[in-house]
């Protein structure tokens, strides 16, 4: 049963996170090239309103499913339970590698949160905004975002090196 | 000096320096998961 659970949380941490970070590479990768382009020739309100609410969506909720499936199988490792947790976060032995990838997987998350969605909601008109703000908002949004694409990086290395089936 | 984080390219380059000091970093200052 208990290989079970960890193969079901394992197999839901990686759905969720190919979700994630998929959604990510395509803002960076494909929407904001687009954007640029569509808004020379008047056609953004399509990408703007009919698909980046719900990538965005998608986006932000796959990044908290994420997370919450990767302490899950953090609590599946080792000891098991909320010391692994504690070993992870200051990366102890054996988990330090696993625990750099868990850190840099919560930075991103907050990046979510924090910059890249209330500045979403402002540009793509959710909530009110005026020009100048919505010009900051764009600035701050693409920052966040390409700081997650740099910080992706690493933490798929980590993620993918197999630190976490090193441990007993 | 031009934010790297303008452009893919030097996003792209900025995580694979990060992701070697990181790799460093866990070898040489944390221990080693399996050595």
């Amino acid at each position: 049963m208990e290989h079970l659970y960890a193969g079901l949380v394992r197999w839901g941490h990686l759905v969720t996170g190919i979700t994630w970070i998929g959604l990510l590479y395509y803002f960076n990768l494909v929407q904001m090239a687009a954007l640029k382009d569509a808004g020379a020739d008047g056609t953004a309100a399509g990408i703007t309103k009919h698909v980046a609410p719900r990538a965005l969506l998608w986006f932000r909720w796959a990044a908290v499913a994420t997370w919450i499936l990767g302490v899950g199988l953090l609590c599946t490792l080792g000891d098991k339970g909320a010391s692994v947790i504690h070993k992870t976060f200051t990366l102890q032995a054996p988990y330090a590698g696993i625990g750099i990838g868990a850190w840099l997987g919560t930075i991103m998350l907050f990046n979510v949160w924090h910059f890249i969605w209330p500045n979403q909601k402002k540009i793509l008109g959710i909530v009110p905004a005026t020009d100048e703000v919505k010009a900051k908002a764009r600035r701050v949004a693409m920052l966040a975002s390409r700081t997650n694409l740099m910080l992706s990086l690493p933490m798929l290395y980590f993620m993918a090196n197999g630190f976490s089936h090193r441990i007993g | 000096m031009k934010n790297p984080l303008e452009s893919i390219t030097g996003t792209i380059i900025s995580g694979l320096i990060l992701t070697a000091v990181l790799v460093v970093f866990l070898n040489n200052f944390l221990a080693p998961v399996a050595a």
